[in-house]
């Protein structure tokens, strides 16, 4: 059920990173998260929800985060994710070492056009 | 408690998670409509855009399951379900399970605690049996399993050697013991010091037999076994320092062995001390086993290589008297051929034991494709669902993991019944089996076991189920929903697998019912036999023994015997009475030695050894061994020390050509002593059992001047075997009877071993008959599983083959040509099963060899017979449901379309 089949899997790890850096912000529902993605990578990234839900149990899991009852935009009662301590931790030295990684991945790009 | 909050924490996790999607696909909507789409189409965008909602559902609640488990458990679920839904297919599965992995978890049981068990001591491992091997000692080769040792034997090996911690050596007896209750006959076991040292197993009160009680000048002491113990003194701990009388001598108790304690494999009611006296030792007398315990880290190899230096030591050492030569056992080449105790304990019936095991698994082998052709029937209509459902996305491994946890759940459950099947075959093994299997009181039903039965069920439920799983997992989803199946009979592929496991189970129940069959042959051809007896179930038999002080003159012991053997004539019914001093397989040799027929020259100057026997007159007449020529003892023979004795036909063929040429020849024993002259020749008697041939026999009357005494001195029989034919042999009245004529003449002595020839004869086929019985219940069950199989692959064929027939009958054929066309593919299945079998059978049957009596492993009457049976049964098998083929309506067959 690929929606768009032009658009490539996300990497291992990257839908999580994006998560937790789109809570950091500030707490959301899973909706909201799909939404303010979408938007943030300005229509670049879809994140499939077939995908998002198991990810945020995963996170959850490993108390990374939390949920708790909170009200949709539009007014329903929801779940609301929020980034724990851990969260933020685990986010940062993620963070670092995907930065690393697209530096060697555009490094060795950069020389094989040149 | 941490479980119950994780299941109800849980429950929350997936409410929450289902609020959240269910919000999520809200949200979409709303925000469509307010873009302007209409509700309805807004509504369905939405759950289009989000996918499979379920899907994502359960993948996030995965994330807190143990997925696997659990869907092993919803498996389970679903398993139990279906069983119960056909308890006929159930049950008849789990009793096949049950029966089946119940025999063979009693067999292993037996195997186990015989074979795989060590013995009940410290340091098992460390035991060694002291047996020598004398390969020049012509005569003994051919009965016995190697030479015994001798007290003189014991004293220099257990002084000199280098390689024992400890040795010692032990021989069974009887003994009469007096003032208790009634004289009683008890079973002694006669030690050497270092015997209980050797074995290790401290006592339960007091203390062992200690070196000073191996004085045989010191204080008479004797240690009780625990059943003597708790039956004669009812476990009483005074009893230490009281005294009874064995043999008419005071002893003083001073120790108690603890329950379950045996001397290597016998069990005994009092331990006594052999006590040697040093200064009358003599090389001979090879009457005692040897038992040692090596030192920590040594091997047996060493012990021998330690021994052998110490043989040319004793014969230094010892002598048979003055103007013996004793480097006379040179020519005997005795060497050490020590093995470990439990080889020596098990004996022969290891190789029994292998082959019922391998017996029992054979059966089961076969059990399991049965299983595992009914399963595949069972699958076979699951075929539409197991399609439906792998189009449906689920995976071949999801498919075959469940119709593995079918046959494995079956198995399991057929497991939890097996270990009381099992403990009921137990009980009947150890019932049937040869009563003389080794360490019997060992075997139960242990943890081992108990492993056994669960890795047997657990292996035969992945053996059975993964073929009906690997088949269905694989098949091809659109071909059976497309219909084909309904319309068309199956592929050849779908037939194969089932065609392969008929094959296999015909193989397998040759190879039982060949084995089955030789060992029926066998049977009959050692009840062909003659024993050198007749008619045994009328001859009653029973032990007497008279020791020196109870009755000292062995002119009165003779006498005594005669009375005995008037009075026992004089019981009603009684024909005939007479006595020896061992009867035919009865496993006790009275007497091996030298015997020198006149005018012959012997290779080396040695004559070989002779089984000696010693018989009364009427002896050879209530047997009902043939007088061959000559006349028998009389007892003017016995009382007159006259110089004669009989022979056995092979030995006066050997010596003189003829049994007739026999009579009046003469025969000594070493060179200074006078000429006997032979008397009679009788038939040849299987001494040592219906399988070994007939040993040659010297009889002497029952009394006679003893030749290795120095002194003139008369040598009566103390120990001796009445034989009494009479019609009431073995009732209970007869039994009163005998014991009283016995009483009659001497209150003092115990009527022992009371038993009919026949029960002798039948234990010396024991392990023929147990092997026998085995191996026919396993060939009939492998028979009937064979019959059943081949009628289920045939019966099934005509079912699936329905349109096809009709088709055929509608076309024309014959319904004898469809028929036959049936019971041909069964035949020719069962041939190449009989083909593969006969092959493998002709390799089996060469282990069995051993346990084989007169006639070949390759015996062409049984392989001839047994195929023949098979391809019948195979005929008969398929020709019943090919009649209903034949009977198969073509209307009808074409109209359940």
């Amino acid at each position: 059920m690929a929606k768009n089949p032009e658009q490539r899997d996300l990497f291992a790890g990257a839908l999580e990173i994006m998560i937790l850096q789109s809570l950091r912000l500030k707490p959301m529902h899973g909706y909201a998260l799909v939404k303010h993605i979408k938007e943030v990578s300005e229509n670049l990234l879809q994140v499939e929800e077939g995908s998002l839900y198991p990810a945020l149990q995963r996170l959850l899991r490993e108390g990374l985060l939390e949920s708790e009852t909170g009200i949709s935009a539009k007014g329903r009662p929801t779940r609301i994710y929020r980034l724990t301590e851990k969260g933020v931790r685990h986010l940062e030295k993620e963070v670092a070492s995907f930065e690393k990684m697209f530096t060697g991945i555009t490094r060795v790009l950069a020389y094989a056009k040149a | 408690m941490q479980v119950l909050s994780r299941l109800f924490d849980r429950r929350r996790r997936f409410d929450d998670i289902s609020v959240s999607i269910q919000e999520h696909i809200r949200e979409r909507a709303e925000e469509l409509i307010d873009e302007g789409v209409a509700r309805d189409e807004a509504e369905r965008a939405a759950r289009r855009e989000f996918g499979n909602v379920t899907l994502a559902q359960e993948r996030s609640r995965e994330m807190w399951q143990w997925s696997t488990l659990e869907s092993i458990l919803a498996d389970l679920k679903l398993t139990f379900r279906r069983l119960r839904k056909s308890p006929g297919f159930t049950a008849t599965i789990l009793l096949t399970l049950a029966i089946g992995i119940g025999a063979n978890t009693a067999v292993f049981s037996v195997l186990n605690s015989v074979l795989l068990k060590p013995l009940p001591y410290p340091d098992a491992d460390r035991l060694v049996a002291l047996w020598l091997n004398a390969p020049g000692a012509s005569g003994l080769a051919n009965f016995s399993h190697g030479l015994q040792l001798s007290s003189s034997m014991y004293l220099t090996f257990s002084e000199r050697n280098q390689t024992f911690e400890s040795m010692g050596v032990w021989t069974m007896g009887t003994a009469n013991v007096t003032g208790l209750a009634e004289p009683e006959e008890v079973h002694t076991a006669l030690i050497s010091d270092g015997v209980l040292e050797t074995l290790a197993v401290p006592p339960v009160a007091g203390r062992w037999l200690s070196k000073a009680d191996q004085d045989p000048h010191g204080a008479k002491t004797v240690m009780l076994s625990y059943g003597y113990w708790q039956r004669r003194f009812g476990g009483d701990p005074s009893v230490i320092g009281r005294s009874i009388a064995v043999d008419s001598e005071a002893r003083g108790i001073v120790g108690v062995m603890p329950r379950g304690f045996r001397v290597v494999d016998q069990d005994f009611d009092l331990l006594v001390p052999l006590a040697f006296d040093r200064s009358n030792q003599k090389l001979a007398g090879f009457g005692y086993d040897g038992i040692a315990r090596l030192k920590p880290g040594l091997e047996i190899e060493q012990a021998n290589a330690d021994v052998s230096r110490l043989i040319p030591v004793w014969m230094d050492s010892w002598s048979n008297g003055p103007g013996t030569n004793p480097h006379y056992y040179k020519i005997w080449r005795i060497a050490p051929a020590f093995h470990s105790l439990k080889q020596q304990v098990i004996g022969n019936i290891g190789n029994v034991l292998w082959v019922v095991m391998a017996t029992v698994g054979l059966v089961m082998l076969i059990a399991c494709t049965n299983i595992a052709n009914l399963l595949m029937v069972r699958a076979e209509s699951r075929q539409h669902e197991l399609s439906i459902r792998a189009a449906l996305g689920a995976g071949r491994r999801r498919i075959g993991r469940e119709l593995l946890t079918e046959s494995v759940s079956l198995a399991l459950m057929g497991g939890v019944i097996a270990p009381v099947v099992g403990y009921a075959g137990l009980r009947l093994l150890v019932a049937i089996g040869p009563a003389n299997l080794p360490r019997l009181s060992e075997v139960s039903l242990d943890a081992r076991s108990l492993g056994f039965a669960f890795l047997l069920s657990l292996i035969s439920g992945l053996l059975f189920g993964s073929i009906p799983a690997l088949k269905y997992a694989f098949t091809d989803a659109t071909g059976a929903i497309s219909g084909a199946n309904r319309t068309a009979s199956a592929g050849r592929a779908r037939q194969h697998s089932r065609n392969v496991l008929v094959i296999a189970q015909v193989a397998m129940a040759l190879v039982l019912l060949v084995s089955a069959l030789l060992m029926i042959r066998t049977f009959a051809a050692l009840r062909n036999v003659a024993p050198g007896f007749t008619d045994a179930e009328h001859l009653q038999t029973m032990r007497i023994w008279i020791p020196e002080l109870l009755v000292a003159d062995p002119q009165v012991v003779t006498r005594i015997e005669q009375s005995i053997t008037e009075k026992l004539a004089a019981i009603p019914g009684v024909t005939s009475v007479g006595f020896g001093g061992a009867l035919p397989m009865e496993r006790t040799d009275p007497n091996w030695d030298e015997i020198r027929v006149e005018g012959k020259n012997y290779q080396g100057g040695e004559p070989p050894l002779r089984l000696f026997n010693y018989v009364s007159p009427g002896y050879f007449n209530t047997l009902g061994t043939n007088l061959v020529a000559g006349r028998a003892f009389t007892w003017s023979d016995v009382y007159g020390l006259r110089p004669v004795v009989m022979v056995s036909e092979n030995f006066a063929r050997e010596s003189w050509g003829s049994a007739s040429s026999a009579i009046g020849k003469r025969v000594r024993q070493f060179k200074n002593m006078p000429w006997l002259e032979v008397i009679g020749v009788v038939e040849d008697v299987r001494q040592h059992g219906v399988d070994e041939r007939s040993p040659a026999i010297v009889y002497w009357p029952a009394m006679i001047n003893d030749p290795y005494s120095q002194e003139p001195q008369i040598q009566p029989s103390r120990v001796v075997t009445f034989v009494i034919r009479s019609k009431r042999a073995g009732t209970e009245s007869f039994i009163g009877e005998v014991q009283r004529a016995v009483w009659a003449i001497n209150s003092n002595l115990p009527v022992a071993s009371v038993q009919t020839m026949q029960e002798i004869y039948a234990r010396s086929l024991a392990r023929t008959s147990f092997t026998l019985v085995m191996l026919a219940i396993a060939g009939t069950m492998a028979l009937a599983l064979g019959v059943i199989g081949i009628y289920g692959v045939i019966s099934y064929a005509v079912s699936q083959r329905t349109r096809e027939i009709g088709i055929r009958l509608a076309l024309g054929a014959q319904k004898s040509e469809l028929k036959w066309m049936f019971v041909r593919s069964a035949l020719v299945l069962t041939t190449v099963g009989v083909a593969i079998g006969v092959g493998t059978a002709g390799a089996v049957v060469q282990l069995m060899k051993s346990l084989l009596f007169g006639i070949s492993p390759l015996d062409p009457l049984t392989f001839l017979t047994v195929p023949v049976v098979l391809v019948a049964a195979a005929g008969l098998a398929s020709y019943l449901p090919a009649r209903r083929a034949a009977a198969v309506n073509p209307v009808e067959a074409l109209r359940a379309e």
